[in-house]
């Protein structure tokens, strides 16, 4: 199928959801997420699923997190306000272990900010909203097309790996509306969670010793064949509470590196005409845009330029943002905040690349003459 | 060069000034086979607030869709149209509705300006306010010449509910005609 429709962000989102297999979404609506639930209260009926609109967000994502425990794939969506609300179920679900999608369609903040404006100003709290010792996958998405591609590949990472993913788009992608010509879901690997090869007497949902350090759990069909406890205190392989702190530490430690150990198959990137560049731009998401523009532009006036461009923010590419550090004398950091992956950037190059910003947080999109107009003041 | 051209529809909540965009990108995709996207920017008021669609059209894949390089200009509303006139490019055309903003001088010397009472017109001599976006679609058609006014149409047949598909069509050509007298009283062609 390569037939040109016409859609945008949030469409995108629901449309691969279901084709990833998503079959449970519970939210609260919420500017600019809100197609989001629209398009998915028609749908999803359509393909046998649950859509449940909640009272609230805190309600509608410990729903997820329940559906999740009960073997479905399950979303929630919100911008900011609501993620905030949301941070204890991502909590559980981190703690749990359970497969979650959470979708931050981000606007400015902090607090209600500006509902219908573009912002990037969520990335860290993505990565350090929930408290306590934990690891997030989160994935930024460019164009409409990745918008697609990266929600599937958030499923199946939230299955393969028994964890939250945030797809972290913003108002400007969830309302752009384009061309898109969308794969055939046969071509689509769809990654559903490992059942347990266990009778339901001899299943532990945290067995790590039998089942390697991403144990299998039962989805819809075998959830009512198995009983388990999953709990948000720290626990041994049964689920039930322990506080011995040899079993304590090597679960905080397992849950961590599950995905760090994985790193090769959760990092996605982008360089954009970097072979022969002497200056590299960081940029991610649809502020990417914005800089590769203005870094085509930059090369019509000869100024050897590139972009990194990570599609996974969280775990942070660190390997190759260290690699950039060594190779280039001069890093532009450009985010549609105050600085954020800014800290990143500036913890993981030690201080072996100079680094400017073009930042803003005034609920427009940085254009690409912003960042073109630093790219020629430094170069 | 590719063709490339950027349009911005300016208004406030309400008049589907939105619509409008989305259906000149959807003619430009759907039946003239090019790239378009439509990103609309709007207030937290449900009506009433500034709101506005960029709408390019080009040959190639769009990276960054906000209007930058504005070819055409349309306002409904003073205030929009002093909000977002900023990026329009010397020499682009600019089509207002005459009861409702006012054009300074300087404007006119710098762009090509046409005027018209649109909303009026809609309701008075199509006969429903509604239609007032599908007028501005037919006039920027005919102003603009970027797509065939066929293609332009058969993306308001697909949006339109199918009640409204007669009143529309006759709002889309009066839409044209107005702006080809405006044209010949300039004239151009």
């Amino acid at each position: 199928m390569s037939k040109a429709q016409i859609m945008n962000g949030n469409e995108l989102i629901s449309e691969a959801a279901l084709v990833a297999g998503c079959r449970f979404y519970s939210g609260y609506p919420i500017t600019p997420s809100s197609e989001i639930p629209e398009h998915l209260s028609k749908r999803m009926p359509e393909v046998g699923g649950v859509f449940i609109q909640f009272e609230d967000e805190i309600a509608s994502a410990m729903a997820a997190v329940g559906a999740s425990y009960a073997g479905y794939k399950s979303m929630t969506a919100s911008s900011g306000p609501g993620i905030s609300l949301k941070q204890e179920a991502i909590g559980l679900a981190c703690m749990m272990e359970l497969p979650l999608v959470v979708v931050n369609v981000m606007r400015g903040g902090p607090s209600t900010g500006l509902p219908t404006r573009v912002s990037q100003a969520d990335v860290m709290q993505a990565r350090w909203g929930t408290h306590g010792d934990h690891m997030i996958i989160a994935v930024a998405p460019e164009t409409l097309l990745e918008t697609y591609t990266e929600t599937i590949r958030a499923f199946n990472m939230a299955e393969k790996y028994r964890t939250p993913v945030y797809i972290l788009t913003d108002a400007v992608l969830a309302h752009l509306n384009g061309r898109v010509e969308l794969p055939d879901p046969s071509e689509l690997e769809i990654i559903d969670r490992t059942q347990p090869s266990v009778s339901p007497e001899e299943f532990n949902p945290y067995d790590v010793e039998k089942f390697g350090v991403v144990p299998p759990l039962p989805n819809k069909e075998n959830f009512p064949k198995y009983r388990f406890h999953m709990t948000g205190l720290n626990k041994d392989k049964t689920g039930f509470p322990t506080v011995n702190k040899e079993a304590v530490e090597a679960d905080e430690e397992r849950m961590i590196t599950k995905i760090t150990d994985n790193i090769k198959d959760i990092e996605s990137f982008e360089y954009y005409k970097m072979d022969d560049a002497d200056l590299v731009v960081f940029a991610y998401g649809t502020n990417a845009a914005a800089a590769r523009v203005a870094i085509d532009e930059a090369r019509e006036s000869g100024i050897k330029v590139g972009m990194f461009r990570p599609i996974t923010l969280w775990p942070f590419p660190e390997k190759q943002v260290a690699e950039l550090g060594k190779t280039f004398n001069k890093t532009i950091v450009t985010e549609i905040n105050l600085g954020q992956m800014l800290y990143e950037v500036e913890r993981v190059t030690q201080g072996n690349t100079e680094i400017s910003t073009v930042l803003q947080a005034s609920g427009v999109p940085i254009r690409p003459q912003q960042i073109l107009d630093k790219i020629k003041e430094v170069s | 060069m590719a063709f490339h051209y950027e349009l911005r529809f300016a208004g406030i909540g309400g008049q589907g000034n939105m619509l409008a965009g989305a259906i000149i990108a959807e003619a430009a995709i759907f039946f003239e086979g090019k790239y378009a996207t439509q990103v609309p920017t709007y207030t937290s008021q449900v009506r009433g607030g500034p709101t506005k669609a960029d709408i390019i059209i080009s040959d190639e894949p769009i990276y960054f869709a906000e209007s930058t390089h504005i070819n055409f200009f349309l306002a409904l509303d003073q205030r929009t149209y002093e909000l977002y006139k900023g990026d329009t490019l010397d020499g682009a055309i600019v089509l207002v509705d005459n009861g409702l903003v006012n054009v300074p001088e300087e404007d006119k010397k710098r762009w090509d300006v046409y005027e018209y009472p649109i909303v009026k017109t809609a309701k008075y001599d199509v006969g429903n306010v509604i239609t007032a976006n599908i007028l501005s679609v037919g006039m920027t058609g005919e102003l603009t010449h970027i797509m065939s006014l066929d293609n332009i149409f058969k993306a308001v047949e697909k949006r339109v509910p199918p009640a409204f598909l007669e009143l529309n069509e006759k709002a889309f050509n009066m839409g044209v005609e107005i702006a080809k007298k405006l044209k010949a009283e300039k004239g151009k062609n």
